[in-house]
């Protein structure tokens, strides 16, 4: 009775050195907040603060929005992270299904490139696929951004595993009943994979809502700016003299993502860590 | 959908018909194999396969954006680049970063991961603070660390003086800048790093530490040596080899926050890469910095490659 109140000095240990390591890695989240909530009097002062003592954080957004149009550059976001996902799924499904299921020739050889292919990092087919945009003119609008991701080898050898697993007698049926490869693809396959497309989804929406080096690269006009590009503008712009919006522009930024992660973590953690294996 | 499957199964009649007419129509599915992996093939030349070609091609020739013609040069790229200061300098950058963030990375996120699985309490809350950095982005993260590295108005520094420690410009100094991005690579990489272990640590079946115990290793220290670690042991691999490839790929906190200065002390390879193929449009030249780094991360890749097969045959 007696040891079962008595506190556990090991757990309390392990908590405070969580604890200790979980405020230092939530420092800058914190002092985020605080900064865009504070007015410039407060933060241009050597006197450091948690709380603001005015609390200005609709100033700053009011004046982030303002200075940037963040609502563009939000939906920019989202339209090219969508576009991307759709795509992949489109390219991606239906080669991991004959890769999977099918006999052709030239499987072998076609799924040794998918494997290689996984190894090759995005930073090394940057100039010729910047090049390649260059020479058909299709640099500095959506489609530079969208169009070379198009592609997800690990998407198609992520589905590829997962199609393995689906019994053939399920596939056979499907022709017994006269529906076509492709329709398998998307009324029998797709289904039965919601969780790895799950998985990969999160995976890629969160690459490429997150990504800077790519619109860096072929981006020239603000009209197209994705959020981190966005931010970065900004941040240039006031040459580090306004950092009360540009704090809170960078929490708009984050937000999106932060909520739906917070919203649902489990399958965030999974699809990340499951398929960023890459 | 195993339902469908298994109800299918035992009908005798269901099986053989089905064979049969898959039998008959190989050419026909055949063809449909074609048209489905048809545009994935044609992507992946045409945006992953043949940049990947062209990118080696490219570093033997002198070619520039814009310029009307290019001719072939051989090695000339690699002989400018191996006489120039500014690539080794970006070369030993890089490579300082990846063994700063590397062990840095692996070992706390190792160490978080060992302690939220040592006891019960708050284990979802904890998983999902140290992971917060890996979601957000990284852009935005890069510009909340450079103020509050701001050398007056930083939280850092502030913190710094009221303990009494004189304060420090850590992004404008040459001795301190490249030390701060590895900082916030680490902060960046360790909840990726400890979800990994997580799941490392739960596949490991209890009844080992329990005939651990038996066998008389009674401390922690011990239960850890002797099964946590070894068994972890692929993992540990797989999760260093990750951190190395992501490492060397570093170029949002360097490219937003220091340009790669001051005086060349956090330039690093993709950013080196940047500037020569973006900026000053020696696409040439770039590719065969592209090619270095290509050669780095793929020879991290076939490491880990063969230390994983050797793992599946000592064990």
């Amino acid at each position: 009775m007696i040891t079962s109140i008595k506190p556990n000095p090991w757990a309390m240990l392990r908590h405070a050195v969580l604890l200790c390591g979980a405020l230092v890695v939530l420092t800058p989240f914190i002092w985020m907040i605080s900064t865009a909530s504070k007015p410039p009097s407060e933060i241009y002062s050597s006197d450091v603060h948690l709380i603001p003592h005015h609390f200005a954080l609709w100033e700053n957004l009011r004046e982030a929005f303002a200075k940037a149009d963040l609502g563009l550059f939000l939906l920019n976001g989202l339209i090219v992270t969508v576009s991307i996902f759709v795509l992949q799924l489109l390219i991606a499904l239906p080669a991991a299904y004959a890769l999977a299921k099918l006999r052709f020739v030239g499987r072998k050889t076609l799924f040794a490139l998918v494997l290689f292919g996984i190894l090759i990092p995005p930073q090394a087919t940057a100039i010729p696929v910047f090049l390649l945009l260059h020479q058909i003119g299709a640099l500095d609008s959506y489609a530079a951004l969208v169009l070379p991701f198009t592609i997800s080898v690990f998407g198609i050898f992520l589905m590829r595993q997962f199609f393995m697993t689906v019994p053939d007698d399920l596939i056979d049926a499907a022709r017994m009943d006269g529906i076509s490869e492709f329709g398998i693809v998307w009324r029998v396959m797709l289904p039965t994979a919601l969780p790895a497309v799950t998985a990969f989804g999160i995976f890629s929406v969160v690459a490429h809502w997150n990504d800077y080096f790519w619109p860096l690269i072929v981006l020239n006009s603000q009209q197209f700016y994705t959020p981190p590009l966005a931010v970065a503008h900004f941040r240039n712009a006031e040459a580090g003299t306004n950092y009360g919006p540009l704090m809170a522009a960078a929490l708009v930024i984050i937000t999106p993502l932060v909520i739906a992660f917070l919203l649902a973590q489990r399958r965030f953690i999974e699809g990340i860590t499951f398929t960023g294996l890459k | 959908m195993s339902d469908v499957a298994s109800t299918l199964g035992p009908i005798p009649l269901a099986r053989p018909a089905s064979t049969a007419l898959a039998r008959r129509r190989p050419r026909l599915r055949n063809a449909a194999a074609y048209g489905l992996v048809g545009p994935a093939f044609v992507l992946m030349l045409l945006m992953l396969l043949g940049p990947l070609a062209g990118v080696i091609a490219l570093s033997f020739t002198d070619y520039q954006l814009g310029a009307p013609s290019f001719a072939w040069i051989g090695l000339v790229n690699y002989q400018e680049m191996v006489a120039d200061k500014v690539f080794w300098i970006s070369l030993t950058n890089t490579l300082t970063y990846v063994v700063i963030v590397v062990p840095g990375a692996v070992g706390l996120g190792l160490g978080v991961a060992l302690l939220i699985q040592s006891g019960a309490g708050l284990r979802g809350f904890y998983r999902t603070v140290y992971f917060l950095p890996v979601m957000a982005t990284l852009i935005a993260m890069a510009i909340v660390w450079e103020f509050m590295l701001h050398p007056q108005f930083g939280l850092v520094n502030g913190l710094l003086r009221s303990v009494g420690l004189p304060a420090h410009s850590w992004l404008q100094d040459r001795d301190t800048a490249l030390l701060s991005l590895c900082v916030i690579g680490i902060w960046q990489a360790l909840g990726f790093n400890m979800v990994l272990f997580l799941a490392g640590l739960v596949s490991i079946p209890k009844s080992l530490y329990d005939a651990a115990e038996i066998d008389g290793a009674g401390s922690a220290w011990s239960r850890f040596r002797l099964v946590t670690w070894p068994l972890l042991g692929p993992v540990t691999v797989f999760v260093v080899v990750i951190t190395g490839i992501r490492s060397f790929q570093v170029f949002d906190t360097v490219h937003v926050l220091t340009k790669g200065g001051p005086s060349k002390s956090t330039d690093v390879l993709i950013h080196t890469m940047y500037m020569e193929g973006f900026e000053f449009f020696r696409s040439g030249y770039a590719a065969a910095l592209t090619v270095v780094f290509l050669v780095f991360v793929l020879a991290l890749t076939l490491v880990k490659a063969r230390l994983a097969a050797r793992q599946v045959h000592t064990s």
